[in-house]
């Protein structure tokens, strides 16, 4: 298990390495002066020197790869141009808006998937199951901004139970705080869950069809207690893959989202910073959501090897 | 917000109840724009949010900006000009407070006008600083500002949020906490979401009539529509969503004002790029345009056609539309005038904005229809600037020109439509040493006639300004003679 353990960290760290330098590098050759979009129109060029020199725009490119990813390793993740406040604290402060939001998301995902993936699979064929694969199809098929502009009319326009968007912030209190992010989590969640479902649903009927399922069958079990003392565990490995990927997907990709409820959280941090040339805060961005793509990656590896002895002894 | 999702009975007995008192009018306001400053500093950018959130509600300058555009006595109550018209000497007004109790004084005003016009100034429009020679604080309530030259525009320059007066000891935290003299003072930011502003209760003009203000920030247009109708929000300065307007004009609730704004929307020319360098070929492109069809189509009607560089509004604008009007029969002859009777390929390239996305479409559709092939490039705001306005990579592009009259660009050797004409560069230099308000006149006059006739630019329409609000609001400002929500005369009526 300890080798194991170890090597995994280790191509942890090079992925983080190889990440670093092709954000790095990918986002150099993007054309566009932070200093130019900052003045606008009638800036003179003595203007434009002045603020790029106190930007730290003007060395070259290895001494400025350098001074950011040193000051990553120190915490220090430098100062945002365009807000001039430092890069560290806007992300502490948008990550209490997406990270939540993603949790709930795929709390929700889960709570809907589970039970309606097992209920599926275990009466394959009937009449439920072909209603579940029927509304997770459509689930899967309905692009959630649509969706979410569809509950905003319904609920916060028409019937008026949510306000249209916005985040009064945790210190108006955990239940208005969390109902500020009911309907973007129901949004994000809902396309979430109808994949979880089929995932699980097929990966249980997968399960339910191998060698040591038939072996408890031939020992007695029924169907459904097959099911639920063998297979259930068995099939968490693609459902935990498919987790992880969500989770990773929740907290970078709710840019949409975002924008539709005007939620001051990550997603929309990454497109404002995007348009106004915020280099420094793209990269470190980007940089912390390949961490937590890596770390959630790393996580899952751990749980299979929980889930599945022979993965620990193996490798 | 809460009251609303009781039943409206529950509303109605309450109503009832205080209904014989004196009914308490709403102090507070929650108005919604569509961009957020990127910092708070209107002095070190050029992003019009920052105006948007803090012109006048709390900075001020020596001068400001009326509603219509004309330059009012703003913290200096009055001012003189020499015979020579080179100096200032402005008188301000006492007993001026910044919001952290210094007192503000003639040294303030040297130290703002002194940082901005310095070498490592990072001020957006440090051109409105270079005239000036030097500053003198006299008294402590007398400023002498001695210009190199004289220029009429002086008293105008001083009104633009560029030119707002900042202290010395606040500055270095300007950025995140912003220390003014205006009727509100700043109470808290939570970033991507809303800046609050609260009444400033030793203010030393007419005080602001709400108690607190909140600016929230909405950029998407589909958000847009339903933070009002949901009520979130109680107006929308630059509403996003002109298609929408007509619904709120509709319900009671809402009022709708639709005013101009200082915003010129061309379709700019690289005067230098052959055969767009041709006068002929530029005259044709002028007459291809069809300004109506473009106003109905990308901005849903709202925009009033211009036919040279100015603003409608201004009582100076002189209307040149017959110039360039709609007529493709013309811009054929024209073309083969030129020497292109099967017409010839350019490139039109489009920043983000509704207008130039929705409008260069039509355009190109119009300009087809000629004989004049565009290849048409989406950019954001970062690579246009790079490519069109720095690099001067362009043939055609749309663009809103949106500072105060800024006709004076053409004057600019170097700008990016690369216009070059030293008869005009004349006239802007009399301009700007007159100071005989007709003489004035007259020389932007013939300064609107010459670009038009040049056919330096197509001169599409001014932007339209919409505000949506509730119907109780009172006081909100319907024209944007700079980019300013001046909210200090906005109150609720009952």
């Amino acid at each position: 298990m300890l080798r194991y353990f170890l090597k995994r960290l280790l191509s942890l760290g090079l992925s983080l390495v190889a990440a670093s330098i092709v954000i790095f590098l990918a986002l150099e050759v993007v054309p566009g002066d932070p200093a130019a979009y900052m003045l606008g129109l009638n800036a003179q060029e003595d203007t434009l020197a002045a603020l790029r020199q106190e930007l730290g725009l003007t060395g070259s490119i290895l001494q400025r790869y350098l001074s950011w990813t040193g000051g990553l390793l120190t915490g220090d993740f430098g100062v945002s141009y365009t807000y001039r406040t430092p890069v560290a604290e806007m992300i502490g402060d948008r990550l209490w808006v997406s990270l939540p939001l993603a949790l709930y998301a795929l709390t929700l995902s889960t709570l809907i998937a589970f039970p309606a993936g097992i209920w599926a699979a275990s009466r394959r064929g009937s009449y439920v199951d072909a209603s579940v694969m029927g509304v997770t199809q459509l689930g899967v098929a309905i692009p959630n901004f649509w969706f979410a502009m569809l509950m905003v009319l319904v609920f916060a326009i028409n019937l008026r139970w949510f306000s249209a968007g916005g985040f009064p912030g945790w210190d108006a209190g955990f239940f208005v705080a969390m109902k500020a992010l009911t309907l973007p989590a129901i949004a994000l969640a809902l396309p979430q869950a109808s994949i979880l479902t089929r995932v699980m649903r097929s990966s249980l009927l997968d399960t339910l069809g191998e060698d040591f399922i038939r072996t408890a069958r031939a020992k007695g079990l029924n169907r459904r207690q097959a099911l639920w003392r063998h297979a259930l565990r068995n099939a968490l490995i693609p459902v935990l893959t498919i987790m992880g990927l969500q989770f990773s997907f929740l907290l970078a990709g709710a840019i949409i989202i975002e924008n539709v409820f005007f939620l001051p959280g990550l997603g929309r941090l990454v497109f404002q910073s995007i348009s106004a040339r915020d280099i420094i805060v793209v990269e470190s961005i980007v940089m912390l959501l390949v961490f937590a793509v890596i770390m959630v990656n790393f996580a899952v590896d751990m749980a299979y090897a929980l889930v599945d002895p022979r993965l620990r002894r193996r490798r | 917000m809460k009251l609303r999702m009781l039943g409206s009975g529950l509303v109605s007995v309450v109503a009832l109840a205080v209904g014989m008192g004196v009914a308490h009018a709403k102090s507070d306001l929650t108005i919604a724009l569509q961009l957020e400053p990127p910092h708070l500093d209107p002095t070190s950018a050029a992003a019009g949010a920052i105006d948007s959130v803090l012109y006048s509600n709390v900075f001020e300058g020596l001068t400001r900006f009326g509603p219509d555009g004309s330059v009012n006595p703003g913290l200096a109550e009055s001012w003189t000009v020499s015979d020579d018209g080179k100096t200032y000497t402005f008188k301000l007004h006492s007993g001026v407070k910044f919001h952290d109790g210094t007192d503000m004084t003639a040294e303030d005003v040297k130290f703002t006008l002194d940082r901005a016009r310095a070498e490592d100034s990072q001020n957006a429009q440090k051109a409105l600083f270079s005239g000036i020679e030097s500053v003198e604080a006299v008294d402590p309530l007398t400023v002498k500002v001695t210009l190199s030259a004289p220029d009429g525009s002086f008293p105008f320059n001083m009104a633009w949020g560029d030119a707002v007066i900042v202290a010395p000891e606040t500055i270095g935290d300007i950025k995140t906490k912003p220390v003014g003299t205006g009727a509100f003072r700043f109470s808290d930011w939570t970033q991507g979401d809303k800046i609050e502003l609260e009444k400033n209760a030793d203010y030393w003009g007419t005080p602001a009539k709400l108690d607190k203000a909140t600016f929230k920030f909405i950029s998407d247009p589909t958000a847009a529509f339903a933070a009002v109708m949901a009520e979130d929000v109680d107006a929308f300065a630059g509403f996003p969503a002109p298609e929408n307007l007509p619904q709120f004009e509709a319900d009671p609730r809402f009022q709708v004002l639709v005013g101009s704004t200082e915003g010129e929307t061309i379709l700019s020319i690289n005067n230098k790029l052959p055969p767009l360098d041709d006068i002929k070929v530029r005259e044709a492109i002028a007459h291809a345009i069809d300004r109506q069809a473009i106003i109905d189509g990308a901005m849903f009607g709202y925009g009033t056609p211009i036919g040279t560089h100015f603003a409608p509004h201004h009582p100076d604008y002189v209307d040149l539309t017959a110039n360039s009007a709609h007529d493709p029969e013309l811009a054929k002859k024209l073309l083969a005038e030129a020497g292109y009777p099967d017409g010839f390929t350019t490139t039109l390239k489009l920043p983000p904005p509704s207008y130039a996305r929705r409008g260069g479409e039509i355009i190109a559709a119009q300009l087809r229809a000629v004989g004049i092939e565009t290849e048409i490039t989406n950019l954001e705001w970062a690579q246009w600037l790079e490519q069109v306005f720095k690099g001067k990579d362009f043939g055609l592009t749309i663009v809103s020109h949106t500072e105060p009259m800024d006709i004076g660009i053409y004057a600019r050797p170097d700008y990016y439509f690369q216009y070059q004409n030293p008869e005009f560069n004349k006239v802007i230099e009399d301009l700007t040493l007159a100071n005989d308000p007709e003489e004035r006149s007259a020389l932007l006059k013939q300064a609107q006639e010459m670009i038009s006739k040049d056919y330096v630019n197509g001169y599409l329409f001014q932007l339209a300004f919409p505000t949506v609000a509730n119907a109780k609001i009172k006081g909100l400002w319907k024209n944007q003679p700079t980019q300013a929500t001046d909210l200090t005369a906005v109150h609720w009526e009952e």
